[in-house]
This record gives C-alpha cells, structure tokens and sequence, in this order.
C-alpha cells in the first residue's frame, strides 16, 4: 500500500471506463462483471417490471371502481393479481434491492468489486430469464397462473386443460429460478461484507445500510431454500403427478404452507431491512447529526434476523394450527415490534432538533418512515390472533401490506436512487420533478391504500372483481389514488433519463456525506479506489463533529476538487 | 498453509485483493450453509408426512431392504476417508498421492450411484406411488444429484493438479470440494437413518 504521503492522483483520473457514463450505454447490455454496471441493471429491469406490474395493477383498480365485475371478469382478475403480486415481489422489489446492494455496498466498504464478479453477473441475468418465462405464462393456453402469489394447492394444482406447460407450471419455475438468483446474489454480498472491507472498518465501523443488508442475505441464506425446496415439490405435485401436498396420495397442502412462510414472512425483512439502512444514511446527511445510537440499530437489525425467522405461522392462524402454535406465534411476532421500535426512535431522536435539508431524498425518507409508522400499527393489530381471524381475508390485509410494500419500502427505493443518483450517474437530478414526484407518490399512497383499511373492518373480501355497492365510497377513492399513483412514474422516469443525459455535472460529494463512498470521484471508477484504498478510522456518522472518516481525507477531498 | 493462487472467479489480483484470498472459500462454506437448509425443509418435510400419514408405505410394500443399502453407505462414508488421506498428501506435496486417493474417491463416489441405480431399479414403487414414493425418490434422488456434482468437482480438481504452477502448496478448491463431499456424506448418513432406520 502506497497512499500513505499524500493522496495518489490516480484515483482520479478513472483509468478505467467509467460505468455511469452516458456513452457508455451499450456495456449496460452486456455480460458485465463490475458490480456498478449490474447494479444499474438490476435497477433498471426492476424499473421496467415495476411498470407492468403497476399497468396490471391500474387494470385492477379500474374493474374496482365500479361495484359490478364490467372490465375484465372473474378469472382474469384472478390472474392479474397473482400477476401483479408476483412480478412485485420476485422483479421489482427484490432486484431493486439487489441493484442498491450492487452499487453501494462495495463502495461503502472500500472494495474493488464484490467477492464473485461473474457469478454476480449470472445471478442478475436470471432475472430478464425467469422475468420471460413468468410473463411467457400470459400467452400459453389456460392463461396465466391464478392461485395467488402464495400459490396455495390444491388450488394452484388445478390443471384442468391437461397441459404440461400451463400457466401455474410457468410460475413455479420462475419462482425456482428467483429462489436460486438470489441465493446467489445473497452469497456474495454476505461473503463481500465479512471479507473484503477496507483496512480499519470493522464491523462497528460499516455503514448501518451494509448492517442491514448483511442481515436481509442471511435471511435469504437461511429461508429461501426451504421456499426453492417448496416450490420444486410443487412442481412435481403439478407436473409429475407426485403426492407431497395432494391428499388423495397421502400429501399434506398445509406443508406447503409452512414452507411458503418459513421464506415468505422474512422476506418483508429482507425487503424492508435495506430500507431501514436507507433511511439510517440519509437521515444523518440531511439533518446534519450523528445517528443516534449506532449499536443498537445495527443490532436490532441482527435481532429481527431471529425473530423473524419463527413467526411465519402467523399467516397460518385461519389454517388450522393447534391453539398452542397460535398463541407462540402471536407472541414472537409482537415482540418484533421491540428491535424495530428501537430504530424508529433512534432515527426520531436523530432527527430531533436537527436543520433539515428538504430535498426530494430526505422527502422520500420521510414520507416513508410515516407510511411505516402507520403500517406498524396495523401490523400489531394482525399479529393479534382474533383480529387476524377477523380481517384475515379482507382488505385490511392488503392496505397493511401495501403500506409497507409501497409507502414504505418503495418509497425508502425511491429515496436511495435520487440520494445516489449524482454519485452513480455523475449527474444531479432535477428538484423540481423530483419533489413532484414526490407529492404524487405520497398523496396517492394514502389515497390509494388508507381507504382499504375501514374496506376491510367493513368486511369488504380481498381476491374479487365485483362486490357490494355499500363498499364503492372508499373504493373509488382508493382507484383515484391509484391512478394517480400511476401518474407519479412519469416526473419520475422524465427525470432519471433526462438528468442522466443532460442533468448538471455532479460534484464528488453534492450532499456533504460522510462515508466512503463520497470520497470517490461521481461516477466512480470501474474498481472504486483500486489499489488505493483509504484507512478508516472512525465510525460513519460523525456529523458536525469534524471527525474524519479517514487517513489523510483532506488531501483526498482536496484533490477532489481539482479534479 | 500459504496461501494459494485465487481461483478463476476472484477479481484481478491487485493491490490489497491478495489479503482477500481465501473469501472463495468464506464464500463456498456460506453456501454449504445455505444447502443444508434445502435438506432439512425436505428432512421436516418427511417426517411430517411420515407422522400424520394414515397409510405411509405403498399399498403391497412391507419396508425397504435395507443390507445392500447399508453396504453402500458404507463405501460412501469411507470416501470421506480416502478425501482426508488426499488432502494430507496434498498439504506435504505428494501429489501423487494425492491424485490416487482423490480418483479412489471418485470411484467409491460412483459405486454409491451405481448402487442407488439398481435399487431404484428393483423396487416395486414409483414416484407417483402415495408420499412415500415421492418423497423416496426426491431425497434420494437429489442427494444423488448432489453425489454426481461431487464427483464432478472432483473430477475438476483432479485436471487442475495437472496445470503447472498449481497445488504448489495447496488449493482452495480442493478444500472446498473436500468440505463438499464430507457435507454430502453426513446427508447421506441422516437419510438413511430417516430412510431405511425409521419405521
Ligand atoms: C400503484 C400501486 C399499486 C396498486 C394500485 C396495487 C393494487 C393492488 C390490488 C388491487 C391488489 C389485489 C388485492 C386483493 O384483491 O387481494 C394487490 C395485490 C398485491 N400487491 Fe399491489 N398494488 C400496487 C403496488 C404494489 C407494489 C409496489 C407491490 C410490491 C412491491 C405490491 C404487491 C402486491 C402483492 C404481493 C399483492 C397480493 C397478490 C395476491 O394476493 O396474490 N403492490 N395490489
Ligand atoms: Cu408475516
């Protein structure tokens, strides 16, 4: 290591290609190892499935805006919302997160590259694969699966054409695949995290966001083999003719089950975990103080690692589990709200009394930890196990769960790309059409899913196409919200694309951040700070302390800015 | 032991990559980690179909023959032996030794899959027979996908001792596949006992 006397200039002048660079575009298209270009792949196919997946989802609203089943009928509805679920979870959500891990994780720690390069690279291809074969299910005979994105048997073992390859089939194979991409992607990144780290970061030194995502992996590691091992049964079951959940053969549907939440509860952590690192990065930077009590929110994240992996039955409570089974899951899952209470007042005292910065990142963060916060309450009430047996099947259900899925994690997604976006693009996005999209999006999130709420205590049932007129009140305002919802992706596509080619040229560091990866040029170069890299030697949130972050950081930010 | 030349998939050894050498191995055991889970949802996947099932073996099955099986087991956790004694010869620099007790492993490795062939051949049940039949032919059918991959490294590995400037002092992927094969094998010993010993 050389970088000892002074600051070596060859970190910036970028002796590789620059991956963020506009004139670059073709390398986004190839088979490309460097963890920043998948990352913008990944974020872009996540981009694109995000507006099929909304498109079915206005279709939804569309038939619910009225009470009787006029635009499309029962069972395509039934195959929308499947649809709509699926490509949610396995090509939106799941990719996008995968696309942040890309792009900041290395960074963050002061790595080259992740600790796989080309296996990173097989495991984001996956998805474009596994995203045609899910999508090939719209035309084949018998149309797409329609069992619901749980894909329950024996309900999802209906084939009642005989096909070999029917829509359910095409499904199940996606969801393989997804399985086995992000098993994948989850051993890199934990790998990349406990051993690649530049010199002086321990792990009470590493960005709360690589906290997060280290426990989101593991729960990957731990719980998605037993969904992958889940669904190849399935398969079987529907392709072969096996009995492992088909009772007429001695098979049991309820194992399913504990396979499908074994995965399926943690994985709100795994998509919510990486959001609470983001809101942890961005809430320092734009209220200008130290995070408050570090330890505890990297350690709550490792304690919800834990409990969320027992409380899947939860999901099972109308399914017939023993009373005893019950009431271990209520508790377990209650006691979740603890680690994650924790961090929502360390963030709240963070931001107590700080100046704050109102720029479309910080707007996002905001709006999303409200949307959070209200969705946490609901969530209590259905960890209760009557309530549960109450509103299990109605709309309640769905507003708590788009209240996380959308209010908080998609709009936490939303605040780490306009955060990242100068460092990753070289380029500052547009306010203006940032803090519209902001407006749309949040005033359309609680039009769209506050009104499910008293739908569901009214008794309204999820899963339909047509239903009471006492319920059309709420529900023509939720389809406004929607719509309006739909609206918000154009400011938002208008800006990344425009900023992107003719956006103003972003300086290193646009946010005064502290954190490794500020102290790169924007964009950065193709192995970050290559054989240059930095010692850290102190932790990452000392705001207003003046502390540096690193050695000889002044002659870093100072050369910076020659350049 | 020093440490090795990275393997194929690590980045472009530069600058501070060489104290990172051994995160292919870091990454493999995180993996293994990880698998172990699929064989357990199937474990617990069996045992509660084993339990509430009303009528558990195929209608005109009394149980399975379990000698022959039991022989193949045999040979199969011995191969773990054989792995250990190659890498012994392989951290004093025989390679020689090495190479033999790697292919004898190989071959012990073939004669388990030869031996499930032909019990799959002979018995009476199929795959669509009730869960038993399923859930028999899954477990040992992937853990048998999982015996051919072993072999299959091995296999790699043992060309990789022919490239020159390689197992000059050891080689992580001889480790990794090694801690493979052990895996593979304390499996196999659970199977058996949930398959053959549980009735
Ligand atoms: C414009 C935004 C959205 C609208 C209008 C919307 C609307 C809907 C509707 C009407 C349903 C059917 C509910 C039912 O009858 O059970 C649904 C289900 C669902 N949505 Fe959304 N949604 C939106 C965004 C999202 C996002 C961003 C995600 C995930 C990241 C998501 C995940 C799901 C899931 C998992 C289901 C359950 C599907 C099933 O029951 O099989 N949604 N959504
Ligand atoms: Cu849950």
């Amino acid at each position: 290591m050389t970088s000892t006397a002074g600051v070596d200039s060859r970190i910036l002048r970028a002796p590789h290609p620059v991956p963020g660079a506009p004139d670059n575009w073709k390398r986004f298209f190839s088979f490309n190892t460097d963890a920043k270009v998948i990352g913008i792949q990944y974020i872009a196919t996540a981009l694109f499935f995000l507006l099929v997946g909304g498109l079915l989802a206005m279709i939804m609203r569309g038939e619910l805006i009225t009470p009787e089943a006029d635009l499309v009928d029962r069972t395509v509805y039934n195959g929308l919302y499947t649809m709509h679920g699926t490509i949610m979870l396995f090509l939106f959500i799941f990719p996008v997160l995968n696309g942040l891990n890309n792009l900041l994780i290395p960074c963050m720690i002061g790595a080259p590259d992740m600790a796989f390069p080309k296996l990173n690279a097989a495991a984001f291809w996956m998805v474009p694969v596994f995203g045609v074969i899910l999508m090939a299910s719209f035309l084949v005979p018998g149309g797409p699966a329609s069992s619901g994105w749980w894909s329950y048997p024996p309900v999802s073992l209906q084939n009642p054409l005989g096909h070999l390859i029917n829509g359910e089939a095409l499904w199940i194979l996606a969801v393989a695949l997804s399985g086995i991409s992000s098993i994948m992607g989850a051993v890199n990144v934990v790998t990349t995290i406990l051993r690649l780290r530049a010199p002086g970061m321990s792990l009470g030194r590493m960005p709360i966001f690589c906290w997060t995502a280290l426990s989101a992996q593991t729960i990957q590691l731990i719980g998605l083999p037993a969904l992958t091992g889940g669904a190849v049964m399935l398969l079987f079951d529907l392709v072969v003719g096996t009995s492992f959940y088909r009772p007429e053969g001695g098979g049991d549907p309820v194992l399913y089950q504990h396979f499908f939440w074994f995965y399926s509860h943690p994985a709100v952590y795994v998509i919510i975990l990486p959001v609470f690192g983001v809101f942890s990065e961005l809430f320092p930077v734009y209220a200008r103080k130290p995070l408050f009590g570090y330890p505890f929110v990297a350690g709550a994240s490792l304690v919800i690692v834990g409990l969320s992996l027992i409380v899947w039955v939860h999901h099972m409570f109308p399914s017939g589990v023993p009373q005893w089974m019950r009431d271990v899951f209520m508790v377990t899952t209650m006691l979740i709200a603890v680690p994650t209470g924790i961090k929502v007042f360390a963030w709240l005292a963070t931001l107590w009394g700080g100046k704050l910065r109102l720029n479309t990142a910080m707007l996002f963060a905001l709006g999303g930890l409200f949307n959070f916060v209200f969705a946490g309450v609901t969530g209590i009430m259905l960890a209760t196990v009557p309530v549960d047996i109450h509103v299990n099947n109605t709309y309640f259900v769905v507003g708590h769960f788009h209240y996380v899925i959308y209010g908080a994690a998609t709009m936490g997604v939303y605040a780490a790309i306009y955060h990242w976006f100068p460092k990753f693009t070289g380029h500052m996005y547009y306010e203006g059409l940032g803090k519209l999209h902001f407006l749309l999006t949040f005033i359309g999130t609680n039009l769209n899913f506050f009104p499910m709420h008293p739908l569901g205590l009214m008794g309204m049932p999820r899963r339909v196409s047509s239903y009471d007129p006492e319920f059309a009140f709420w529900n023509v305002i939720a389809s406004l919200g929607a719509f309006l919802l739909g609206v918000s992706i154009i400011p938002f596509l208008l800006n990344l694309v425009s900023s992107w080619v003719r956006g103003p040229k972003s300086p290193a560091n646009p946010w005064t951040a502290i954190g490794l990866e500020w102290l790169l040029p924007s964009p950065p170069p193709a192995e970050n700070f290559e054989e240059h890299v930095p010692t850290v030697i102190s932790g990452p949130y000392g705001y207003g302390t003046g502390r540096p972050l690193v050695e000889h950081q002044a002659e870093i930010e100072r050369s910076l800015l020659q350049a | 032991m020093t440490i090795s030349p990275p393997l194929d998939d690590a980045p472009t050894p530069q600058g501070h990559d060489v104290a990172y050498a051994n995160h292919s191995l870091t990454g493999f055991i995180i993996f293994l980690c990880s698998e172990s889970v699929i064989f357990l949802a199937f474990f617990s996947g069996y045992a509660l179909l084993k339990l509430s099932a009303l009528q558990w073996l195929p209608p005109g099955v009394e149980g399975l023959e379990w000698r022959s099986p039991l022989l193949y087991t045999v040979v199969l956790v011995s191969s773990s032996g054989t792995v250990a004694l190659a890498e012994r010869c392989l951290s004093r620099g025989q390679l020689w030794g090495f190479r033999s007790f790697w292919l004898l492993s190989m071959a012990m490795g073939a004669v388990f899959l030869y031996g499930q062939a032909s019990e799959w051949r002979s018995l009476a049940f199929g795959i669509t027979s009730g869960s038993f039949g399923s859930c028999f032919y899954l477990l040992t059918g992937f853990h048998g996908l999982h015996v051919l991959s072993g072999i299959l490294l091995m296999a790699l590995m043992l060309q990789r001792s022919f490239r020159p400037a390689n197992y000059a002092a050891g080689e992580q992927g001889v480790i990794a596949t090694s801690l493979f094969w052990h895996f593979v094998d304390v499996i196999w010993v659970m199977l058996f006992l949930l398959l053959y010993a549980w009735s």
